[in-house]
């Protein structure tokens, strides 16, 4: 399936870019119209992905983040948020809520959080190359959209 | 001063606006405990009504100032959380440690 749209997006690993990278993708997914609550949902989504991989992947350094954003018919959003960072050694511990390798002000629920506000996640993660998380997304009300 | 504080004998409230991210977290926290600390007041209050965002940064940023008041003996509530924080906290099982309160706007 080809996007409709897409986009590219390439920033350092800071934390100051957080804020930066999930207002961009709420503003190029903003043309398929989503609602007040969805557009919410793909900011946390894409603040924890993010976050992720300025505190882990690059955690003793400053990486590049790759962020691609696809937009298909019926109102279904792709977007891969890549890093070439240290990598999980173990997905699917990092995926269990509560679990974090970072002490007390982490909660450990990044990926229970992009869990619960999108359709679907995958997540593939190479030791020493890096790790690439897919969130989809498909926006209520759009089925008859394209017709 | 990102944070709002303000303080009585009784009670100690910390009023956050603007976006709760791991950027801004880290900021709210040094100004929080420096409160806590300061005024070791009996009742910490942490108001949300001027959140726009919180990803789970608001999470931890919340179980760490919990941590910090517990050990100086203090009560924690957390008041007007939009709809969608307060089920964020509630996923979190914050409810367990602290009173969370959702805004009356959300009551409607």
């Amino acid at each position: 399936m080809k996007p409709i749209n897409q986009m590219n997006l390439r920033v350092e690993s800071r934390s100051v870019n957080e804020s930066f990278a999930r207002a961009a993708v709420a503003a190029f997914v903003s043309q398929l119209d989503p609602n007040v609550e969805e557009i919410s949902d793909i900011k946390t989504a894409v603040s924890e992905a993010v976050t992720n991989c300025i505190v882990h992947a690059y955690a003793d350094s400053v990486g590049e983040i790759y962020i691609w954003t696809g937009l298909y018919e019926n109102g279904l959003i792709r977007i891969r948020i890549r890093d070439k960072g240290c990598g999980i050694p173990d997905v699917k511990k990092a995926m269990e809520p509560l679990f974090t390798t970072s002490g007390d002000e982490r909660a450990g629920l990044g990926f229970a959080v992009m869990e619960s506000f999108c359709d679907k996640i995958k997540v593939r993660s190479t030791i020493g190359k890096g790790t690439t998380v897919t969130l989809e997304k498909r926006l209520e009300g759009r089925d008859c959209r394209n017709d | 001063m990102a944070l709002k504080i303000t303080s009585t004998p009784v009670r100690l409230v910390i009023e956050i606006s603007g976006e709760i991210d791991h950027h801004n977290a880290a900021v709210f926290r040094i100004e929080a405990d420096e409160a806590i600390q300061k005024y070791l007041s009996p009742n910490v209050r942490i108001d949300f009504g001027g959140v726009t965002f919180m990803d789970s940064s608001g999470i931890g940023f919340v179980m760490g100032r919990y941590k910090l008041a517990k050990s100086c003996g203090a009560n924690v509530e957390v008041i007007n959380l939009s709809r969608r924080i307060y089920s964020m906290m509630r996923l979190a099982g914050l409810e367990k440690f602290m009173t969370l309160k959702m805004s009356n706007k959300e009551g409607k």
